[in-house]
């Protein structure tokens, strides 16, 4: 057994600390140490988007990140994505565009989503697309996933929701160092 | 959009469009899937895999994994009970040859694939089981691997299995071969009726070994109890199946097992097979802990059942005025390392759009140095019938005939005989068609250097099979819902819908639960496009049994007879005096005082299936300078039968087009010289991502199927049948070069490019 390093990080608004191996990931100490499962491992190579996290306002696969780099960080999982109000409202239109069959991939896509709508309510399905590229769907061919962010972006626009959707992690519209705009 | 041919009812609940009822668990990551916890004490198990495509196993020492401090459990083939090398029966289910399951699962004597597990090692983490499966010492010695049906069909190929015997026909013919079975479907006199066309064109077709490609790998978790209770803790599509092939494997009763189905992340045929359950429940036993076994993704690609590659041979005969004469095909598909691709299946789907006089198909099942093979959503049909749909193409464009036109003039119907002889029931495949030429795409004219237009039809026969349900009714007037099929993409509205739909209630009122092997009756898989037909089928047939018992409360009420009280929107009515009523909520509310719980049930075994068609229209744009082929617009149409949930029935067929979409331009198996697979993940084998993809547009055509109370016909498979011929036929209109071989990669195409322009 390896020796152990102290992090110290906020997750979904919560100060938390964890021992990791140097060689864990954060998708590792997320849903085994620390028990949120809502983050999925499809590949453990960072070429499907299940494991879809946000740091800092970067949206990261967590399955690349070592956990020892959470250190001081500011993170954002599926988990804290609804508020006690209710589901954001990106949550609310996939359910309501059917933008998920099995749901393993779901989690991942709202995280990534979410990050883009905040800086771009308005983003259009060419946008989207492109967003989203790094997050794999097999079951939904992403027609009612893009119309759902399209739907989500709507609503954001109007104001309704918007509060909620700079609640966690920093990722808010006001973030620029998103590398993975181009 | 939905095009409605019959209508067979208005209906309160079915045909709209709720919010399923596992939807906020799924997308706030509340729902538990496989590898989300389950337990707690758990080893961890990881599995030492063949890196030879076909090799003898001399020796195993797994001495130096024991020591190493951290290891529990070892497990080998030896471990396993000997199984017999013949087709049993298990009771449910289809027969299965027990050695061959379990040498699959761990390799006797040798290995057939790269992948291949050889021994499994539980430990207290998954890096100590990763290190110790590296002091696992095998002697191999390296055999030339077989890695094509046609190169396995040869004379003095390297042989897989000394013991296996061809088939042919029904008979065993005692020749040891790699060929497994040879089957033949026939009608009339093919030989005659090419003679009587006047036009004939024969066309070989190639398709490689193609990935289900769900994004949650296997995982499984199993704990076999002091007391010999063994439960599972897995991510399947049919856990009846599970509790079944894992009993028999392990040699112990089926009622030693329980097999807990956890959500599932997709699965497309490829999770009614099973791998970790037998050598985590071995290692269970000998640990006394829960062990969990997770598959990484290069194991799910280089080790699970992918969809078989295949060779297909087509020649068929039309007369000048388009109709088919005469059809005659020869299928050789890669059954893998084990017999059983779904080679028949193809050989009987891939001419049922049409209604041909003549027809023989030939169809062998070879084993190969690949994974066994699994189904992948209408296993079969896609290849085979990509290979009939370019012929047909080619023929429209000889004769100058509209795709469409010449579909409608051949297209099968009611009475028709299919290949395998059975005739069909009524189906939708001329109101399909006709839907199809009446859609804005196939109208709208298309422009352009490049740029081309294709078509092409798909069959699936559809599933029945077995399926159970239990509604109990709470006090407040709703119910709760036990049924036995895995919900891998909506099914528990689609099913929730139908029963709410005879009880008068809203669908939220019906919730649903998917319940364990010991908590409800055998139900068969969540596959074959069975789930929302059968067990909606039950949750119909378990709504009407709650119906039943109430009016005996009601008549006990009223002092009255059963015969006297009436049942409508939720409301019971005396007959003849509507005044005197009591609604379904009130009813729920006094059931203790009118005898007590409430619950009822079914379990069907349904006929009346009805099979399903699809017809795609493709447009796509192919770059001359690097053979990179783009869609620009896709059209699905198909008949649903009866669209309960819309919104989950066009999912499903824009689910089925964009998978046929990656089967058609992008994905396959590489292998290099050695038979080992050189693209094992998901950088190189490459899914459609949101960029590769438009909107797909579905048309939903409602012709019902009279074998189900409410018209429905199953709609997951048929709609990756017609991709792969729709987008060849696209590229051949698109730059004039006929595609044979899939995938059309940009490599590919630009070879046919060039190659045109050299003639």
């Amino acid at each position: 057994m390896s020796e152990k390093i102290h992090v110290h990080t906020t997750i979904n608004d919560t100060e938390v600390d964890f021992l990791a191996e140097s060689r864990q990931s954060l998708l590792e100490i997320i849903r085994d140490t620390l028990g949120m499962t809502g983050t999925k491992e499809g590949c453990n190579d960072g070429n499907c988007g299940a494991c879809t996290v946000n740091i800092d306002g970067r949206i990261v696969d967590s399955c690349c990140v070592l956990a020892v780099e959470a250190e001081g960080k500011n993170i954002l999982t599926i988990e804290g994505v609804a508020s006690p109000e209710g589901l954001h409202p990106l949550q609310q239109a996939f359910l309501e565009e059917a933008a998920l069959q099995c749901g393993i991939c779901t989690p991942g896509f709202i995280v990534a989503a979410k990050s883009l709508l905040e800086r771009e309510p308005n983003a259009d399905e060419a946008r989207i697309r492109h967003w989203l590229a790094g997050n794999l769907c097999r079951c939904t061919g992403y027609d009612k996933i893009v119309r759902a962010v399209l739907k989500a972006g709507e609503v954001m626009n109007q104001g309704d929701g918007a509060g909620r959707a700079t609640t966690a992690a920093g990722a808010g519209p006001t973030d620029q160092r998103d590398v993975y705009n181009d | 959009m939905a095009t409605t041919i019959e209508r067979s009812g208005e209906y309160k609940v079915i045909g709209t469009r709720p919010i399923r009822p596992d939807g906020v668990d799924k997308v706030t990551g509340r729902a538990k899937y496989a590898a989300d916890g389950p337990v707690a004490g758990l080893l961890y198990g990881k599995t030492l895999r063949s890196p030879h495509a076909h090799a003898l196993i001399k020796s195993i020492d797994v001495s130096r994994a024991l020591k190493l401090p951290g290891v529990r459990a070892v497990v080998t083939s030896k471990d396993l009970p000997q199984a017999p090398d013949e087709p049993v029966s298990l009771g449910e289910g289809p027969m299965v040859n027990l050695r061959f399951l379990s040498a699959n699962i761990l390799a006797q004597g040798k290995v057939l694939y790269k992948g291949h597990a050889v021994a499994s090692v539980a430990a207290d983490s998954v890096n100590i089981a990763e290190e110790a499966l590296a002091l696992i010492d095998v002697e191999y010695e390296v055999l030339p691997p077989v890695m094509t049906a046609l190169e396995a069909m040869k004379e003095g190929a390297a042989i897989l299995h000394e013991n296996l015997t061809t088939t042919s026909l029904g008979k065993n013919t005692g020749k040891v071969s790699n060929i497994a079975t040879q089957s033949q479907f026939s009608a009339g006199d093919v030989e005659k009726g090419f003679k009587e066309s006047d036009l004939v064109i024969e066309r070989e077709f190639t398709t490689p070994t193609v990935h289900q490609g769900y994004i949650e790998p296997q995982s499984v978790t199993a704990l076999w109890n002091t007391d010999g209770e063994i439960t599972i803790w897995t991510s399947t599509q049919g856990h009846f199946g599970i509790r079944q092939n894992s009993a028999a494997v392990l040699g112990v009763p089926v009622s030693q097992v329980r097999v807990i189905p956890m959500e599932i992340g997709g699965g497309f045929g490829a999770k009614t097979t099973f791998y970790f359950e037998p050598p985590a429940a071995i290692m269970s036993r000998k640990t006394g802990r829960p062990v969990k076994m997770t598959m990484t993704r290069a194991e799910v690609l280089e080790a699970t059942g992918p969809g078989s590659g295949s060779y297909t041979r087509v020649k068929m005969g039309v007369k000048k005025d388009g109709q088919i004469v005469a059809a005659q095909a020869y299928l050789a598909f890669e059954a893998g390392a084990f017999p059983g691709s779904a080679v028949n299946a193809g050989a009987m789907c891939m001419l049922n759009m049409y209604n041909i006089e003549n027809i023989l198909i030939d169809a062998n099942d070879v084993v190969v140095n690949k994974p066994k093979s699994a189904a992948y959503r209408a296993p079969g049909s896609p290849q085979a019938t990509f290979a009939v749909e370019c012929v047909v193409d080619e023929i429209c464009e000889q004769l100058g005939m509209d795709p469409l036109e010449f579909r409608l003039k051949n297209a099968s119907k009611e009475g028709d005989r299919q290949a395998s002889g059975v005739p069909f029931g009524r189906i939708g495949n001329i109101e399909t068609l006709m839907a199809a030429k009446d859609s804005p795409h196939y109208n709208a004219p298309l422009e352009g250097k490049y740029r081309g237009r294709g078509i092409a039809s798909g069959f699936w026969f559809n599933g029945g099979m077995q399926s159970s349900c239990n509604i109990a009714v709470n006090p407040d007037g709703t119910v709760g819902l036990v049924e036995g099929s895995v919900d891998i993409g909506g099914t528990r509205a689609a099913i929730a819908m139908q029963a709410a739909e005879v009880l008068g209630l809203a669908m939220e009122d019906v919730h649903a639960v998917v319940a364990d092997t010991s908590s409800v009756g055998y139900t068969a898989v969540t596959g074959g496009s069975r789930t929302t037909f059968a067990t909606g089928w039950a949750a119909y047939e378990a709504a009407l049994d709650v119906i039943g018992q109430m009016k005996e409360r009601v008549s006990k009420l009223w002092e009255t007879s059963v015969d006297e009280v009436e049942f409508n929107d939720a409301v019971f009515t005396r007959k003849g005096n509507p005044e005197q009523q009591v609604t379904f909520k009130q009813l729920s509310g006094r059931l203790m005082e009118t005898g007590g719980p409430l619950v009822g049930k079914s379990t069907v075994s349904p006929r009346g299936v009805g099979a399903a068609f699809a017809h795609h229209i493709v447009d796509v744009e192919v770059d001359p300078e690097t053979g990179k082929v783009d869609i620009l617009r896709y059209t699905a149409l198909q008949d649903v039968g009866k669209a309960i949930h819309p919104s989950y029935v066009e999912g499903q067929m824009q689910g089925g087009a964009s998978q046929g979409i990656g089967w058609a331009i992008n994905e396959e198996y590489f292998y290099n010289d050695k038979g080992l697979m050189a693209n094992a993940s998901f950088l190189d084998y490459r899914m459609p991502t949101s960029l590769d993809l438009p909107m797909i547009d579905t048309i939903m055509v409602e012709v019902p199927n009279p074998g189900h109370p409410y018209g429905v016909r199953g709609v997951g498979e048929v709609c990756i049948v017609p991709p792969l011929a729709a987008i060849a036929n696209a590229i051949s209109h698109a730059i004039g070069v006929r595609m044979y071989d899939l995938p059309m990669n940009p490599g590919r195409v630009l070879a046919a490019v060039l190659k045109k322009e050299k003639l």
